[in-house]
């Protein structure tokens, strides 16, 4: 490549930049800005540096945003744990076990990789009402115990298949039973695939809103997203300054995870095609 | 053989154990079948429970009047009422048809040209270049959530940071996300800003492209343009195939966006009013659950069709090389 092309490619690239990071960069400044100032400052840098978005933001909704923060790390914990420990199970049954109508089992989870999430929220309330689970945490997690997040039990079964056959081979000659082969080499040697299944469970039930917004009526239950939503309710131009800064804590997470392992996830979404 | 304890056990599952002559049979072996089910029970009864029955559930409540809170001693079946009724008497189902198609028939093109024009820029290995792979990614982690949709509002509301830029130039702006022939452009932006997904599987794909079909290109004299078009689009056109299969189902069930830009009402003027987002309404505020449940099962059998559809078009444009899959 020639020395002019590679400057224009260079420019291309850091114009892009430029628009993938604006607004992150407009949301950071605007948070630490006065009200009059987000609507005529269009640099980043405010003149006047001010954290009552913050403080007002925390505590302008009857319950504290805090609240919402706990509720959102209580679900997405359990969320992580549940799909680490579900799809592993499921995966190590349709990578290594044999039993009949396997085939047809695998079939059908990867066709329920396609389905539409919006053909179940029906039924799914429906049922998880007469459950009398509606305001709890239970319908957003509970499913998930049941590995119904066929993506990552996808991804589990595409990582266990390149783990060579013959360390369980090995084990079974040795008599070991498939708990014991699935406890002791296949738990320890899946790990990579469990921190990226972990990752984009976090992220994912930290974003998720369609869920939470249904099963979740009553404030002090809201999670971050839900709770976010109050803020384009009152959207009077006093309110953008807090909504500002509770949407870049509410970032904050999902920022930190993608600082700490980006080639992970980056290279997660190529081996499966995850969405972000 | 001797029966084994699978047998025992399970027998009608016996066979599978024992079928599989292949392999000298070992103790471990004979658990193996019955094991199969336990590990996979819990996805098993997931499928069942809240995948499965429930479908079948409300492909049934699609043709009763159930609304929620109705009691069900109460329900009535009513045929394709409310199919039809969605077909000819709701202008509102119509519309939101019309807005959906809109937003993926523009979005995921678009989406699809940045990720590809931008992978092309990074494909050779240059330093800095992971470094863009990753800032392009982000929007991708942050795009999808309540947080980012409303600082998009935001930006293109009167006030925003779009309005300033414009204003640098000296044209007036209008308010951009509150006006009906533009909320659905903001919202199509915000799909288009998050190209990075699309774009690390391109670039996958395009370094699995082997050189020496371009030194082979070069030394007969094909200039840039021809090497592009008949090297790189038909290698990269597996991968092509699978992000467009991926971002047409993500498009058409764009939720989020939608609700956070119209305040959840799907407006101004019913333009941002998403398949998704009016089926959303229909169930959640109107209580009208089996109509609902015939918006769902008409999304999914359409989803189903264009996907097949998408499939049954590949063998024109997507070539494979040989025993490479995707």
């Amino acid at each position: 490549m020639s020395r002019v092309s590679a400057a224009v490619r260079l420019l291309i690239l850091l114009a892009v930049v430029g628009v993938v990071l604006y607004p992150l960069f407009w949301m950071t400044g605007s948070s630490l800005k006065s009200p009059s100032e987000i609507s005529n400052n269009l640099s980043f840098w405010p003149h006047e540096f001010t954290w009552s978005n913050y403080k007002e933001g925390w505590s302008s909704l009857d319950v504290v945003f805090g609240r919402f923060f706990l509720n959102s790390a209580l679900i997405a914990g359990a969320t992580v744990v549940a799909n680490c420990v579900s799809c592993l199970v499921a995966a190590y049954a349709f990578a290594r076990l044999k039993f009949r109508g396997r085939g047809v089992f695998f079939a059908i989870m990867i066709g329920t990789l396609l389905l539409p999430h919006h053909v179940l929220i029906i039924p799914q309330y429906l049922l998880f009402n007469a459950f009398g689970w509606i305001n709890t945490p239970l319908p957003l997690v509970v499913p998930k115990l049941l590995a119904t997040e066929a993506f990552f039990v996808f991804l589990m079964v595409q990582f266990m298949r390149g783990i060579p056959r013959d360390l369980d081979e090995a084990a079974k000659i040795d008599g070991a039973s498939p708990y014991r082969i699935f406890w002791h080499v296949m738990l320890p040697l899946a790990r990579p695939a469990l921190v990226t299944t972990a990752i984009f469970s976090f992220i994912w039930t930290w974003n998720d809103f369609l869920t939470q917004l249904i099963y979740l009526n009553d404030l002090s239950h809201y999670t971050v997203p839900v709770a976010l939503r109050l803020f384009i309710d009152s959207s009077g131009q006093s309110s953008v300054g807090p909504m500002f800064a509770m949407s870049l804590l509410s970032l904050l997470p999902v920022f930190l995870f993608f600082l700490a392992f980006q080639r992970m996830l980056v290279d997660g979404i190529n081996t499966t095609g995850l969405k972000g | 053989m001797p029966p084994s304890l699978a047998e025992a056990v399970h027998p009608a599952e016996a066979p599978a154990v024992t079928r599989a002559p292949r392999r000298r049979p070992t103790t471990a072996r004979r658990g193996e079948g019955l094991a199969g089910y336990v590990f996979l029970s819990p996805w098993l009864l997931g499928f069942l429970g809240i995948t499965a029955i429930p479908m079948l559930f409300s492909l049934v409540l699609s043709f009763t009047d159930y609304e929620l809170l109705d009691s069900w001693s109460d329900v009535k079946f009513v045929g394709f009422a409310n199919y039809h009724k969605m077909f000819t008497a709701d202008p509102h189902y119509w519309h939101s048809v019309g807005v959906t198609v809109r937003y993926a028939l523009i979005a995921v093109p678009l989406k699809l040209a940045a990720a590809l024009g931008v992978a092309l820029l990074l494909r050779r290995d240059r330093r800095g270049n992971g470094t863009f792979r990753s800032l392009f990614y982000l929007p991708s982690l942050l795009g999808g959530s309540v947080a980012l949709s409303l600082v998009w509002l935001a930006m293109f509301s009167r006030d925003g940071a779009f309005n300033a830029f414009l204003r640098l130039f000296g044209i007036e702006g209008k308010p951009w996300a509150n006006d009906p022939d533009w909320a659905l452009a903001t919202l199509i932006l915000l799909a288009v800003w998050q190209f990075g997904a699309p774009m690390v599987i391109f670039l996958a794909g395009l370094k699995q492209i082997p050189n020496e079909y371009y030194e082979a290109a070069s030394v007969d004299g094909a200039s840039r343009w021809r090497k592009f078009w008949h090297i790189t689009m038909p290698m990269l056109s597996p991968v092509l195939f699978f992000n467009l299969v991926l971002e047409v189902i993500h498009g058409f069930q764009g939720f989020t966006g939608a609700f956070v830009l119209s305040g959840g009402t799907g407006g101004p003027v019913d333009s941002t009013l998403m398949y998704t987002l009016n089926l959303y309404l229909a169930g959640f505020t109107d209580f009208k659950m089996a109509y609902a449940s015939a918006m769902a099962w008409v999304f999914l059998a359409v989803l189903g069709v264009l996907t097949a559809a998408i499939f049954s078009t590949g063998r024109f444009w997507v070539h494979y090389a040989d025993g490479e899959e995707n």
